[in-house]
């Protein structure tokens, strides 16, 4: 029995972690390398510190190294990052430069010897020009379906040295003569985020951001960005709340020191006026169980954004039987089954409907949301993302 | 006759799905029948078979994803249930399967003046499927065996044993039925299980329907509940 994979036979679909662990018996002794920035902050890092002790316990070579770099460095790579997603961004020779010469040392410091490297996102995909053997996959997490081309023109020379790409979704990837994968993110349901949580626990955190407990619910769960269209949920709450005694709670991240931010929030403050049934929380990074309470005690989740990313916040309320008001942007129509787990809308009066409807219709709120679970169970949690890994480590390097 | 202990064990045999990005993409319907003619094989597999493998709990409206597309996102009605309608059992090879779902498109857009494509929906991205074949370790030599054995297997499982089956075998038998007949000598239930149409519902009610034909057959037998003897 392997302890670290047994603790999700109680969340992972019948028979899965059987299989996983057959699975993990066809890569016994494989030698699987991750590759990124950092240990600790966003989804990525959050999924690998799981997933790699888990591999290692069922008898996968799996180690997870990070490149070290210095302030120019992180200027360069979000350069990259920004330009990569479509920021027009310029790239210096010299900028570029620092990028491969942090690469060459990292290159020195690390060992890079592994049967399948996975490198995540750009900051250390220039790693691949120094391999030495095995397969390497470049993991891009970022949404470049539509680059800024000069920056992708001089970052492109690195990925063709890889044997394949790994993309959220199909719309996110780039021409390229190597093969294409796509895997989706997943969640973690026993992290602090998507653990249960008892009613108290939810209800101390109701009190402390002085919520109603008892009247029905909205939330959206993003930053204080332009595309989150938080406007448009406001607009939304309003029409419904013509016919429905509810709340709107936004939570997002703090905006310190980032001018865009801090100028949408004030616009969303202004459009919220003094109406007290608006809630905006600005939370840190590690409020993992204030959003993860926040969502359990939602009616309904808004996630209509204009422009997203894969936006695994879907699957994570979702997880906690919500049922998902989302829009067409990035991954969120791929998480929602339109009119079974909750409704795709494109338009604000479109999310207004969904709302009304649901809110008059509890028991569909409530069906929606079961459904939602069972179908995150399979679709989204980490036990699949496993699988996916394993898998891939099996096709592209076979015995 | 259900406690029959057959020596050739029925080995179940799961599988797991890779999904690779063909980077070919449809805005409309002619590109649609267009680039079904160019794309590999292994991309009508993914978008037809093993459509069931990524739906394996919630059933959608249509069983496939050029049906589902047409329907969603370019919202032609007529060609979705024409699409939907196309039951990869009743083709022997892919390549049959293939040219019946391009003569159904020309077919439709002969009727058409203007040709109807997403619009403001999203494009049709072909993907394939990469299949990895894994031993389950679990067997079984009885009904009862294998009745307990489709209650616990992961589903994706029942998919490899009827959706690939077909394919592998080019026969309408699938997997659960064959072993039923050959080594357990059990016709009637064995006709039963081939007649099951996978392509109506998600893997999880085919797992439910094979236990409830097992049920129905043990019961039957007055060897319901675990009174069957080993």
């Amino acid at each position: 029995m392997i302890r670290e994979l047994e603790q999700y036979r109680v969340v992972a679909p019948k028979g899965t972690i059987d299989f996983l662990q057959r699975l993990s018996d066809l890569v016994q002794g494989k030698r699987f390398l991750h590759i990124n920035t950092v240990r600790y902050g966003g989804g990525m890092a959050e999924i690998l510190r799981r997933l790699v002790p888990v591999m290692k316990a069922m008898g996968v070579e799996a180690r997870w190294e990070v490149i070290a770099g210095t302030q120019e460095f992180s200027d360069v790579t979000r350069r990259i990052a920004d330009g990569l997603q479509g920021r027009p961004e310029t790239i210096t020779d010299d900028m570029y430069q620092i990028y491969l010469d942090v690469s060459a040392r990292n290159a020195k410091a690390l060992d890079l010897a592994a049967d399948l490297v996975f490198v995540h996102d750009p900051q250390p995909a220039a790693l691949v020009d120094y391999r030495k053997g095995g397969k390497w996959v470049w993991r891009c997490h970022l949404d470049a379906g539509q680059p800024h081309r000069p920056v992708w023109t001089q970052f492109r020379r690195h990925v063709l040295k890889y044997d394949a790409a790994v993309f959220s979704l199909p719309e996110f990837a780039q021409r390229l003569p190597i093969p294409k994968f796509l895997i989706y993110p997943s969640i973690d349901p026993l992290t602090e985020k998507n653990r249960e949580l008892t009613r108290a626990e939810i209800g101390e955190v109701l009190d402390r951001f002085g919520i109603a407990k008892r009247r029905p619910m909205l939330l959206q769960v993003a930053r204080f960005d332009r595309f989150k269209d938080q406007l448009g949920a406001i607009r939304a709450y309003r029409m419904a709340k013509k016919h429905h005694d509810c709340q709107l709670v936004f939570a997002g991240g703090g905006v310190l020191h980032d001018p865009e931010g801090e100028a949408v929030l004030a616009e969303v403050q202004e459009a919220a006026g003094n109406d007290p049934d608006i809630h905006i929380l600005q939370l840190p990074p590690e409020a993992d169980r204030e959003i993860n309470a926040l969502q359990r005690a939602a009616s309904i989740v808004i996630q209509k954004a204009s422009k997203e990313g894969f936006g695994v916040a879907v699957s994570e309320a979702m997880w906690k039987g919500k049922p998902v008001i989302g829009g067409t942007a990035g991954g969120v129509s791929a998480q929602i089954v339109d009119e079974a787990t909750g409704f795709i809308v494109h338009s604000v009066e479109g999310a207004a409907f969904r709302i009304r409807y649901l809110l008059t219709n509890p028991s569909v709120m409530t069906r929606m949301g079961a459904m939602a679970k069972e179908h995150v169970r399979r679709n989204f949690l980490i036990t699949r993302h496993l699988s996916d890994y394993l898998t891939m480590l099996k096709l592209l390097c076979p015995d | 006759m259900a406690t029959i202990n057959t020596e050739t064990a029925f080995r179940f045999i799961g599988c797991s799905e890779v999904q690779e990005i063909l980077g070919k993409q449809a805005e409309d319907e002619r590109q649609l029948a267009e680039l079904l003619e160019e794309v590999p094989l292994d991309s009508i597999y993914f978008h037809t078979h093993s459509f069931f493998l990524r739906h394996r709990f919630i059933e959608r409206t249509y069983p496939n994803d050029f049906a589902d597309w047409v329907d969603e996102q370019v919202r032609d009605h007529v060609l979705a249930e024409r699409l939907s309608v196309v039951d990869p059992f009743d083709y022997k090879s892919l390549d049959a399967l293939r040219e019946e779902l391009i003569s159904i498109i020309d077919d439709h857009l002969s009727t058409l003046v203007t040709v109807p494509r997403a619009g403001f929906g999203t494009p049709f991205y072909f993907n394939r499927s990469r299949i990895l074949e894994v031993p389950t370790g679990l067997e079984a030599r009885t009904l009862r065996e294998f009745r307990d054995a489709i209650s616990d297997v992961d589903v994706s499982a029942i998919y490899y044993h009827v959706f690939e089956a077909h394919l592998r075998l080019q026969r309408e038998e699938n997997d659960f039925s064959a072993w039923i007949r050959g080594s357990l000598k059990l016709p009637e239930l064995a006709d039963r299980m081939q007649a099951l149409n996978p392509y109506l519902g998600s893997l999880e009610r085919l797992r439910s329907s094979l236990l409830t034909m097992c049920d129905d057959y043990l019961m039957k037998s007055g060897q319901a509940s675990g009174a069957e003897t080993r």
